[in-house]
């Protein structure tokens, strides 16, 4: 392989992979605030208790986000060491932020979160509680503003020595395409939150065992869930699709496998694109749609990938089509099976419904993988372009890193990210086996632990 | 705008150093001090707290680097690539030491971690005293601005240097000495009985190999990089920066001889903040040298970022700055004292 591709999986795959746990505890910790209000409001104590078991599981998630994103703020400099010498002047500038006003902000009062309940008045304790999904959802903020940017250049001007500077603070931070990625993919987190609450929920109802806490998670999972996932797709997911559309049509066309313009495209649900031949096998196609979706009437021409040169085509079309589709096939699975166990749950039905609760149980891993999807979708269309239509990928890796070099560490990622993954099921199942009744009585060694 | 943006820098490096220094330095000396499993354990207490907090001082810098010198942060971190590699990967390690030693009660889990924690926090300092010395001693930029370092070469500075020679290796270990005394210092603080009394007892033996180690570096330093001294030559109020690093190293050892631990403590910053203006000091208005010729070194000039960034970001960084003060004044307020008297009703 060469440097550049080795570099493009050396990215890849450490983003993934990091982005595994960011996306459940933006999401856990907005939950969390949640049953902390629920407890304030009620007096309710079992309020208390479940947000203690969840923020057990929110620490071991925290720190591996913590520890896989300082690689992610690094990589920029020693594997992408020409995009960022031309683009930091930009993209710094969010990134920055996001160590000053989010990092600080988290890892302050993530210890008073877990550690303070006894040494914090009630109030104060919430308080922290929404400090620290604060201070995540600014992270992620800011981490949208620089793909934004990357996907979408905005309020930028070319500096004579080839390098980017913002010329509008503002219009960095109001770039349309960050606001609507950001709602949409905060909405997807607590998709994913609320999915595995829920599962989590379930799990105990099935097992009948800590059945009070297990109807609470299901209540606050489904209810948050069936608001989520519908959120997802309207209007945050049409909005940012039509906003694809006009300024990335070649990633639309791509994503949709539309080889040729046509007035009332069709959409394909399912189906293999063959680039050769320029045409889906095995089509599984409703006419019509595609145009009505984009413009919002049947007669629209939709632009195909003919209309575009060749070298502007996104890399790797097939996997792009895939990652859409799998995220929009995903998406539908999860309105459907949340809008049903909502209605069970209205009905008061949802507890002795057990194939609907093994459905939720094992629904879990699917958020993770639409979450994943999505931003492959996004950044995959991206290609061939670092920065859209001002830099190529194959511009920006560091020229001076070999190729063999990159697979070295790429490969001490993998070693090191496999240990991670066993420290995590080992810990999350013993958090979960162990449940909320047995008040977490950890000795404690440091900021996060307590699970 | 340069020079402000290079003190920022400069200070948020030096807060990093400070704050992070002194539970790097706790894990170095972890088990050379803490022999039960329950001194462990306040050991890790001391910094539990805070050392997230104090991580984030080394990220919160390298982001505001990569706004303020895109140049340098490119052309470094590429050159760098293998020592920073193994840095993110022992940052890994230590950070899942510190927080997942206490999740399951079992002396073997705890061991492994204890000894997984020494390791990590022991070789990142090294690595960050190499690091330093690397940056002091210059690299070989090319003149397209980058570069590429193996992690050694023959061993000796020069023209075609390796991350590791004589002289950064002793960087590595000046560090190590005064992070292990600045560690040694704080846990003495924040602990009582046996712990505290061994920690003082190491602290003493480490003072004089401290200055030990900063009398050598100083004709190491002329010599690896001879016009290290230019600098002060033309400003002579930067001495002040060596004079205080001087007055530190007196200092201390009667300090610690007199046994005022806050004291030792805060002289102990003040030397490492010292040392590190005198180090930045000596170099500016260069960022990295070069060791091809000073044609090739990146400076102010050529890696600033563009003016209105530079502006703009003057104003949220002083805000935030001011907020990140706020955050760690609470924190350090609410954990103050000697660990045992926060530890009963710090937990759930």
């Amino acid at each position: 392989m060469d440097a550049l591709t080795l570099h493009r999986i050396h990215f890849a795959f450490t983003i993934t992979y990091h982005y595994l746990f960011p996306q459940l505890t933006m999401g856990l910790a907005l939950l969390i605030v949640v049953l902390k209000t629920m407890a304030l409001r009620t007096n309710d104590e079992r309020y208390d208790v479940a947000a203690r078991f969840w923020a057990g599981i929110f620490a071991v998630n925290f720190l591996l986000g913590v520890v896989t994103g300082i690689p992610m703020e690094f990589q920029f400099g020693t594997n992408w060491s020409e995009f960022s010498r031309r683009t930091g002047g930009v993209i710094g500038q969010p990134l920055a932020m996001e160590g000053v006003f989010s990092f600080f902000l988290e890892s302050s009062f993530l210890g008073l979160f877990l550690f303070g309940e006894k040494r914090l008045s009630r109030l104060a304790h919430w308080g922290a509680a929404f400090l620290v999904c604060l201070g995540s959802w600014i992270s992620g903020f800011f981490i949208i503003v620089t793909d934004a940017w990357m996907q979408h250049p905005v309020a930028y001007h070319l500096l004579p020595n080839g390098t980017y500077e913002v010329s509008s603070f503002w219009g960095l931070m109001m770039n349309p395409w960050a606001w609507l990625q950001y709602i949409h993919n905060q909405c997807a987190a607590v998709v994913t939150a609320s999915f595995v609450m829920s599962a989590v929920g379930a799990f105990y109802v099935l097992q009948k065992r800590s059945s009070d806490y297990g109807r609470i998670f299901l209540k606050v999972g489904v209810i948050a869930g069936i608001v989520s996932c519908m959120l997802q797709i309207f209007p945050t997911g049409d909005l940012h699709g039509k906003y694809v559309a006009k300024h990335q049509p070649v990633a639309i066309a791509a994503m949709e496998g539309l080889f040729h313009s046509e007035k009332g495209a069709p959409m394909v649900l399912m189906g293999q694109p063959d680039v050769e031949n320029q045409k889906i096998d095995n089509p599984l196609a409703v006419n019509d749609v595609l145009s009505f979706l984009i413009y919002g009437t049947t007669s629209a021409e939709v632009q195909g990938l003919d209309q575009f040169p060749r070298d502007q085509w996104p890399t790797t079309l097939p996997l792009l089509f895939y990652a859409y589709h799998i995220m929009a096939g995903l998406g539908t699975y999860f309105v459907a099976i949340m809008a049903l166990a909502a209605f069970l749950l209205w009905r008061g039905k949802l507890e002795t419904t057990r194939w609907v609760l093994w459905c939720l149980l094992l629904s879990f891993p699917f958020p993770y993988i639409a979450n994943i999807a999505g931003w492959m979708t996004a950044e995959i269309g991206r290609q061939p372009w670092l920065v859209y239509g001002l830099m190529r990928t194959s511009e920006g890796y560091s020229k001076h890193v070999g190729a063999g070099t990159s697979l070295f560490t790429l490969l001490g990622f993998l070693g090191m990210y496999s240990v991670l993954s066993i420290l995590w099921i080992v810990l999350v199942y013993n958090a979960i086996q162990k449940g909320p009744e047995e008040t977490p009585n950890h000795e404690h060694t440091g900021t996060l632990a307590g699970a | 705008m340069g020079m402000l943006w290079f003190w920022i820098v400069a200070v948020m490096l030096a807060a990093y150093v400070v704050l992070d220094g002194f539970d790097l330095g706790v894990g170095a000396v972890m088990l050379l001090v803490a022999h039960t499993d329950e001194e462990r354990k306040q050991a890790y207490q001391s910094i539990g707290p805070v050392w997230d907090g104090n991580e984030v001082w080394l990220l919160a810098a390298g982001g505001t680097l990569f706004f303020a010198f895109p140049l340098l942060y490119a052309s470094a971190f590429s050159g760098f690539y293998m020592p920073l590699m193994i840095v993110l990967w022992l940052l890994i390690l230590r950070g899942l030491s510190v927080e997942l030693r206490g999740h399951v009660h079992d002396e073997m889990w705890h061991s492994f971690w204890d000894v997984v924690f020494t390791f990590s926090s022991g070789l990142l300092i090294i690595f960050f005293g190499a690091a330093l010395a690397n940056v002091i001693r210059g690299v070989p930029i090319g003149p397209d601005s980058y570069f590429y370092l193996s992690l050694w070469t023959n061993w000796r500075t020069g023209a075609n240097p390796g991350i590791l020679d004589w002289y950064t290796v002793l960087g590595g270990v000046l560090a190590l000495l005064a992070l292990s005394l600045h560690g040694s210092l704080y846990l003495a603080l924040k602990t009582e009985g046996d712990l505290h009394d061994r920690c003082y007892a190491l602290a003493k033996r480490l003072g004089p190999a401290v200055v030990i180690g900063c009398l050598v570096s100083i004709p190491a330093t002329v010599i690896a990089r001879p016009n290290s001294l230019a600098n002060y030559e033309k400003h002579p109020a930067e001495f002040l920066a060596p004079v205080t690093v001087a007055i530190c190293l007196v200092l201390l050892p009667i300090l610690i001889h007199k046994g005022d631990e806050l004291r030792a403590f805060l002289t102990s910053c003040a030397l490492l903040i010292a040392m590190l203006c005198g180090a930045a000091a000596g170099l500016y208005p260069v960022l990295l040298p070069s060791t091809l010729g000073s044609q090739s070194d990146i400076t102010m000039a050529n890696a600033l970022a563009g003016p209105h960034s530079l502006k703009v970001g003057l104003v949220w960084w002083s805000i935030g700055i001011v907020l990140a003060g706020i955050y760690f004044t609470t924190v350090y307020w609410l954990f103050r004292g000697k660990v045992s008297s926060y530890s009963d009703t710090y937990g759930h």
